[in-house]
């Protein structure tokens, strides 16, 4: 058995009384698509908060690539290679495709320390590229992020987490508030991870969508993980009636 | 009515421009060719330096999300600090630093107690507006302080040679202005204030430290205050406690003139100087045609309208954006 990209050993957490995760464990290996499920309040933002470097377990531990990790914030966890995308999307709409790409990784022509000039043409050059990787057609990489669909948004943060070559990307209900054709899209994306070699967290609501992209189906349920199985040895019936 | 807004939406600091050469034409006319004027415009490069680098400030934080009502006081307070320290004995370098760090220090209080309590910065730098105030009447001891005759105003406000237009304020404007232009559009620093303002959530999902940007934004603000407050009592050779009184207010109106959103996000360096313009003209072409003073407020009132009704448009999309983002 190949080493597990993540393991999740015994994870707590609480928010002031409320226990939202309760001994979650949980191991996924390269390649997997896993589909993560649960009714509202589950504990399953929270799982990918923690995963995420956002917040921090109160007890457990987390391992990538069986070494134990310690993420103080969203970009410890980028360094690792794991990449999350929201369901609002983290895109910031009043700057350019090519700026949003490059959030907080920006290439510096000339740098003191971390700050520096940016190299712009090297950014807008690789941001075409990028979008161009993920069959997303876009005008320019100086539109207005907020001049794009939902959709497109979501397909410009998957090209940012494989830009930047993430072994591990967590999309957080990446379908919600999108219309049918835009959902399509994005599941298509979900569906492409394995083909580029990453390693998929994929949250939503609609079983129909996890079944159609996922290969591994996780459930939970106040706080606990209650069901893992294979997509290929359960049904949306079986997952349904569980919850 | 329509069309000019659209204009003023893509471009907004090239439709204040125009509207700025209208306004010069406009005042040459009616002030008989006085606006124009070599006295003239002496007199209003003069005030210009000090307004557009605190309009400066306050855009970069308008910028990164945040506001500063405070600038006014802390443009009275910092030179006040100085002439204070300098009767002390002081040396004016020393004293020009310690009056920086002041305002440094001021920045960061306004912006530690703002991220650290999640109070809008409004409230919090009110407050500040108020204390800064104080400080400076009580420092000043009730009546203004004389300057020494040493100070190096050749560096500062002198004209930069006999019988020249422009001050060397001037010279420290044009220079601050691009710098900050070059901060804010060049550099992977400028990308994160514009990131934090323009969404604070994702920036931070993207690793962005927007506390300690928008610190770092409160601090250069402040700083460029109480920069622009020496500026002005070295021109006048006297450090009056009341100086800055209503200047917050006048930044804000010149950075919203120039484009910048009251969101955040939005927003450039030279519109603040257009904004900062704009109303200099506005006020001294209504001086020179005679109008009513009061007139004066009535029209960056309107202005200011204008841009705003402007600006929510322009806050449209990106807010459809953070509904989705908070349901
Ligand atoms: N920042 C927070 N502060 C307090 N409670 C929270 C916070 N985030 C989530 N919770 C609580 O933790 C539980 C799990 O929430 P969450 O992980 O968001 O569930 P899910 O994503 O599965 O809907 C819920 O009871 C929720 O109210
Ligand atoms: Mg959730």
């Amino acid at each position: 058995m190949t080493t597990p990209i993540i393991e999740c050993r015994n994870l707590q957490k609480w928010y002031s009384g409320v226990h939202a995760l309760k001994n979650v464990s949980l191991t996924i290996h390269p390649g997997e698509t896993v589909g993560l499920v649960g009714d509202n309040g589950a504990g399953k933002s929270t799982l990918i908060k923690i995963l995420s470097g956002v917040h921090h377990q109160d007890a457990g531990e987390i391992l990538i690539e069986g070494r134990e990790v310690h993420f103080r914030s969203p970009k410890d966890a980028m360094h690792h290679g794991l990449e999350t995308i929201y369901q609002y999307n983290s895109m910031v709409p009043t700057m350019s495709i090519a700026r949003n790409l490059f959030i907080g990784r920006e290439p510096l022509k000339w740098k003191i320390g971390s700050f520096g000039l940016m190299d712009q043409k090297r950014m807008r050059q690789e941001s075409v590229q990028a979008i161009a990787d993920v069959d997303l057609h876009l005008r320019s990489p100086d539109a207005l992020v907020g001049e794009l669909s939902g959709g497109q948004r979501q397909g410009v943060a998957i090209a940012r987490a494989m830009h930047f070559k993430s072994k591990v990307l967590i999309l957080d209900e990446p379908t919600n508030h999108l219309s049918v054709k835009e959902t399509n899209k994005v599941i298509g994306f979900v569906r492409g991870l394995k083909a580029q070699g990453l390693t998929g967290i994929f949250i939503s609501h609609n079983m129909q969508h996890v079944f159609q992209s996922c290969d591994r189906i996780v459930a939970m349920a106040r706080g606990e993980i209650v069901f893992d199985r294979p997509t290929t040895e359960t049904s949306i019936d079986e997952v349904h009636d569980l919850l | 009515m329509k069309r000019f807004l659209k204009i003023y939406l893509d471009k907004p600091e090239l439709a204040g421009l125009a509207l700025l050469v209208i306004l010069i034409a406009v005042f040459q006319i009616k002030s008989n060719g006085i606006l124009l004027s070599v006295e003239n415009i002496r007199g209003v490069m003069g005030l210009l330096p000090e307004m557009a680098l605190v309009a400066i400030g306050v855009t970069i934080l308008m910028i990164c999300g945040e506001f500063d009502l405070s600038v006014g006081s802390v443009f009275a307070l910092m030179p006040m600090s100085i002439a204070v320290m300098l009767n002390g004995g002081v040396p004016f370098p020393v004293a020009l630093l310690l009056g920086l760090a002041l305002c440094a220090l001021i920045g960061f209080i306004n912006g530690y107690i703002t991220l650290q309590f999640a109070i809008p910065s409004f409230i919090t730098t009110l407050g500040m507006l108020f204390i800064a105030r104080s400080l400076t009447i009580v420092i000043s001891g009730g009546f203004p302080p004389l300057l020494p005759d040493n100070l190096p105003t050749w560096l500062f406000t002198d004209y930069i040679w006999q019988g020249s237009i422009l001050r060397m304020s001037f010279v420290w404007f044009v220079v601050i202005a691009v710098l900050a232009g070059a901060f804010l559009s060049l550099t992977n620093f400028g990308n994160w204030i514009r990131a934090t303002g323009g969404f604070n959530e994702a920036a931070a999902s993207m690793g962005i430290p927007v506390k300690r940007v928008k610190i770092v934004c409160f601090m250069l603000c402040s700083m460029l205050a109480g920069f622009a407050g020496l500026l002005q009592v070295l021109r006048l050779g006297s450090p009056l406690p009341s100086i800055g009184e209503g200047l917050e207010l006048q930044a804000v109106a010149a950075a919203v003139i120039g484009g910048t959103a009251l969101a955040g996000g939005i927003g450039t360096v030279f519109g603040a100087i257009i904004g900062t313009l704009l109303i200099r003209t506005i006020d001294n072409g209504l001086v020179l045609s005679r109008v009513d003073a009061n007139w004066f407020k009535f029209a960056i009132g309107l202005l200011t309208m204008f841009a705003v009704i402007a600006n929510a448009w322009m806050a449209k999309m990106s807010r459809k954006i953070k509904v989705e983002a908070h349901k």
